[in-house]
């Protein structure tokens, strides 16, 4: 492929990655839908207050479950309140949890699966067999259950899926870890007198950081449905605030006379966290080196 | 008056099927700007004898000897002391240059890294020493490559950069483990040019890790003989040229191709296995000259003429019909 031109070397190397990076991923369309979608939700969350139509809680008692009309565009749910901004409002949670759950297990899982993946020895079989063990409990079931000695709130569910989650973040980073203390560079490193610290933060770090911002971008769904669940089942957000667990939550005592109440925020949670993916398997794709388009 | 002095070096590996004995006490001497050329088979432990002094081998191995640097033995160092001596005062230079060099670093901050860390200079000065650097390896156009990643050079070229890394602290020994085996012929001649040159230049005593002994001819001033694991023949570079003492010594030189000669002399055999300590000359399977006694006892290293060590009963310069 025409990866070294002529003109190579005239340009700054760092501005001809991030070229290559983005031409690769401006050919993956469904990557940008992604992006785009992920990206709109995000605003969403941030704006809310600003770009909802009405306050999450404001009710309007003159429309109950009503239809979709030119004031409020999704309807409004049994005690008036508009759907559109509830969704709006509730983007806050289902991203919040997401984003800050994942940073959460990173910044548990890294600095963890990296000692065990360098050091080998006991410390790797003793914190890879407890990751295994951890493992064998389904990722939701760990989050309720932690959730629930947390007690309900945002806060503690995002916490519940973050440490959820610490486990397979665990093993990809020590899988990484694995491979990269063979690398020649790490041994030369060894040789010019660099101390572990050095090594594991200048040379191990960086070279997993495409795996690990791919695994993020799987990690953050996973987190945008367990709040979801974690809501829906009373031990997330809590009522009235809005979040489109709570909003599910609440449309089943509805289900036969307005399904739309359902409808809506489950395809929030199913654009939201779909986009998401999408966004991963675009990034897996350019940064993985064999990926010659 | 030397510079290194390695007494009764023993590496052991221990593995799930039993300890390798890779270097079986070996001993020697570098002097102040010398070059050492250090020769033999793939897995006859000359790359391992060295890598062993900066504890570099994984924890498999068990080292035992001693080896005088600078008034401290780096085999009994703590790690924190070896760390401080690891590319400072004795720098490597590996085989592979392709993946030697962080892909995730532009070469400039890899070279500067090592400045950074041992001559705790400022980014700035480190920025100009290692363009400085660059310029001594010859790298063309130094402070362009000094802003490039690994992955814009050819191989020759990363050799440079790895040979200036090493070369960053001014190091009293570079050990350069088969630098030019990775490369291609004329490329190879450019790095052994070099070699000369800082020798020359920084007065640096270098170990030269090869199998070819074209290389060592080339650059080397005493030449050191490795045989599964042991020292079988060591003497200055001209001397050993002209006047080969050990069969196996023979043999490698057979073995040089020269245009013209016809069929190249090979070296029956394999190399034996290293499970067990031999109680024998480890050469006599493979040997012309072997007899009862090369199969019975291990010969010990003699001083056949000055400066010129042989372990072998029967020394001597002829080469044997095959």
């Amino acid at each position: 492929m025409g990866f070294v031109d002529a003109t190579s070397t005239l340009i700054n190397p760092r501005a001809r990655r991030r070229r290559l990076l983005r031409k690769r991923f401006l050919r993956r369309p469904l990557a940008i839908v992604g992006l785009v979608v992920a990206l709109t939700f995000i605003t969403c969350a941030i704006f809310a207050p600003v770009i909802a139509p009405y306050s999450a809680s404001a009710t309007d008692f003159n429309a109950l479950l009503a239809h979709s009309s030119r004031h409020h565009l999704l309807g409004t749910d049994e005690l008036g309140r508009d759907v559109l901004s509830r969704i709006l409002w509730g983007a806050r949670a289902s991203i919040e949890a997401g984003v800050f759950s994942t940073l959460l297990a990173m910044a548990v899982a890294v600095p963890i699966g990296i000692i065990a993946g360098y050091y080998r020895g006991w410390i790797d079989a003793v914190i890879a067999r407890l990751t295994d063990v951890l493992l064998a409990f389904p990722f939701l079931i760990v989050a309720v259950g932690l959730a629930a000695i947390l007690g309900p709130s945002l806060t503690n569910a995002t916490i519940a899926l973050g440490i959820g989650a610490v486990p397979a973040l665990i093993r990809v980073a020590r899988g990484e870890a694995l491979a990269l203390r063979e690398e020649d560079y790490v041994r030369a490193a060894v040789a010019n007198g660099a101390s572990d610290l050095r090594i594991l933060i200048r040379h191990v770090l960086p070279n997993m950081l495409s795996t690990l911002i791919v695994q993020a971008t799987v990690a953050i769904p996973a987190a945008i449905i367990g709040e979801a669940v974690l809501s829906f089942l009373g031990l997330g957000v809590q009522p009235p605030t809005p979040s489109w667990g709570v909003m599910l939550a609440d449309a089943q005592s509805y289900l036969s006379q307005a399904p739309r109440l359902a409808v809506y925020p489950g395809i929030a949670i199913f654009l939201c966290s779909l986009s998401f993916n999408l966004l991963g398997d675009g990034l897996r794709d350019i940064f993985d080196p064999r990926t010659t388009r | 008056m030397s510079l290194l002095e390695v007494e009764g070096l023993s590496v052991r590996f221990d593995t799930d099927d039993g300890p390798v004995h890779a270097v079986d006490q070996l001993s020697f001497m570098l002097a102040d700007g010398e070059v050492l050329g250090v020769v033999g088979e793939s897995g006859c432990g000359k790359s391992v004898s060295f890598m062993s002094l900066l504890r570099l081998l994984p924890e498999t191995a068990s080292v035992s000897g001693t080896a005088r640097f600078d008034g401290i033995d780096l085999l009994a160092s703590s790690n924190a002391r070896l760390r401080a001596i690891r590319g400072r005062r004795i720098a490597f230079v590996f085989q592979e240059p392709m993946t030697s060099l962080n892909p995730a670093f532009k070469v400039g901050n890899q070279i500067g890294e090592v400045l950074r860390r041992h001559l705790s200079l400022s980014r700035a000065d480190a920025r100009r020493r290692t363009i400085e650097l660059l310029d001594l390896v010859r790298i063309p156009s130094a402070e362009r490559r000094v802003d490039e990643y690994p992955h814009q050079l050819s191989g020759g070229m990363r050799q440079r950069v790895m040979i200036a890394m090493a070369l960053a602290c001014d190091p009293k020994i570079l050990i350069a483990d088969e630098p030019t085996t990775a490369l291609d012929v004329t490329i190879q001649a450019g790095i052994l040019d070099l070699m000369r040159d800082i020798r020359e230049r920084l007065g640096t005593a270098i170990v030269l890790i090869t199998h070819n002994l074209g290389v060592v001819a080339d650059v080397a001033d005493r030449v050191l003989v490795m045989y599964a694991g042991r020292k079988v023949e060591e003497a200055p570079v001209h001397d050993l040229f002209a006047r080969p003492q050990h069969p196996y010594t023979v043999g490698l030189l057979g073995a040089v191709p020269r245009p013209g000669s016809g069929r190249l002399q090979e070296i029956p055999g394999r190399v034996p296995s290293l499970a067990e300590l031999p109680k024998a000359c480890a050469f006599a399977p493979r040997c012309p000259r072997a007899d009862q006694l090369c199969h019975a006892q291990v010969p010990e290293l003699r001083e056949i003429e000055a400066r010129h060590l042989v372990a072998c009963f029967h020394p001597g310069t002829h080469a044997e019909a095959a």
